[in-house]
């Protein structure tokens, strides 16, 4: 656009387009702070679509599968413990309010609100996959992890789960029918242990992005890594917030 | 407290008023709790029989659980995405952009339905 012999006194009509006068974090190629964020945050979102195919694969294998085999659907997603599964919810959902303060507290350039907020948020992350890591050790002990530690026994004969027969009172599932509550749990799993890699790679970046914070990157009006990692984030929320009623709220009467 | 600070704010980012409109706390607020009461109503509604209507001329039969589950998921990724990723304030390219991946996503999951539906549903 112009190279560095030109001065900074130009016509006065221009914008703050000139070189010397944009703020240190705007990169030359870009004519404003303003067209630099806009393209990031377009950037951002197509990687973001690029995720929705990714996981929209799985839903759609899950559309299917369920529709086939809705008994087994049904019996198999008796054995995900409810109580966790909302926990989680509400435990994402609250990070997902934690992250917008700390995007709100970048904005508004306050160092400590926004290390606060990033702070609480990968705290909350933690949580989620702490959550998690109890339901999976739950799913080895009862040889539902399908095709390396499974049984049908708990769907072929339902009372020998005392602890989700007295809830549901399953009918005991025909064999072939038993064997398609594999195809839930292998679903249960591709599909949450993406989400969880996902959280897990999220949190890695808010580690990092808390030891940035304060050193003082975010606050000095460049806040789009903070505003893109928080669509990020919000991305992971959303997908989350399809997987627990498709997966833990089958029909629960 | 925060109307203050947000005038502050916008005083500051000055360059960035007309297109960075900052959302505040009591928006995030109330969408958080929002959200909350969504994600009870749901759970609420998985123990309730919903029931199903037929309808007669194309065979086809509604179960009310699951399209109710997600009409409660689609509200909530709706609040998500307008105001937690400020789409709602965003450019019309942002706009254009979230639309064009809900139909590229209806695409991926339609076409494969049609193919299903129309010659091996559930021939598995």
């Amino acid at each position: 656009m112009s190279d560095s012999t030109v001065t900074a006194q130009e016509t006065a009509g221009s914008a703050q387009a000139h070189h010397g006068e944009h703020p240190p974090y705007q990169r030359h190629h870009f004519e404003s702070v303003e067209q630099q964020f806009d393209t990031t945050n377009f950037a951002m979102w197509l990687f973001l679509l690029t995720e929705v195919m990714f996981f929209g694969g799985l839903f759609m294998a899950y559309l299917l599968m369920r529709n086939w085999y809705y008994p087994a659907f049904v019996e198999a997603s008796h054995q995900l413990n409810i109580g966790w599964g909302t926990a989680n919810t509400a435990v994402l959902i609250s990070s997902s309010f934690t992250m917008a303060m700390g995007v709100y507290s970048a904005e508004m350039r306050r160092k400590g609100a926004l290390v606060f907020f990033l702070v609480l948020t990968f705290i909350l992350g933690l949580a989620f996959l702490g959550i998690k890591s109890i339901e999976y050790s739950e799913k080895w002990e009862k040889f539902h992890i399908p095709g390396i530690r499974y049984s049908t026994s708990a769907f072929t004969n339902p009372q020998s789960d005392p602890e989700v027969y007295k809830e549901y009172h399953d009918k005991p599932l025909p064999p072939d029918m038993a064997s398609k509550t594999e195809l839930y749990f292998f679903l249960y799993f591709a599909m949450t242990g993406m989400h969880a890699l996902h959280m897990i790679i999220g949190i890695a970046i808010l580690g990092f992005m808390i030891f940035r914070a304060k050193n003082d990157a975010y606050t000095t009006g460049h806040v789009t890594f903070v505003e893109n990692f928080g669509l990020y984030w919000h991305f992971v929320d959303i997908i989350w917030i399809f997987l627990f009623p498709l997966l833990y709220l089958i029909s629960r009467y | 407290m925060s109307a203050a600070n947000a005038n502050q704010g916008h005083e500051q980012d000055h360059e960035h008023d007309s297109e960075h409109h900052i959302v505040g706390p009591m928006v995030y607020l109330s969408i958080v709790l929002a959200l909350l009461f969504f994600t009870g109503i749901t759970v609420w509604a998985s123990y309730i029989d919903l029931g199903e209507t037929r309808l007669f001329n194309t065979g086809l039969t509604i179960f009310w659980n699951p399209v109710v589950a997600l009409a409660i998921a689609c509200t909530k990724m709706v609040l998500v995405v307008l105001f937690f990723m400020h789409v709602k304030y965003s450019t019309k390219l942002t706009k254009l952009t979230v639309l064009s991946g809900l139909f590229t996503f209806i695409a991926l999951i339609g076409m494969t339905l049609t193919d299903y539906v129309s010659r091996a549903w559930g021939r598995w």
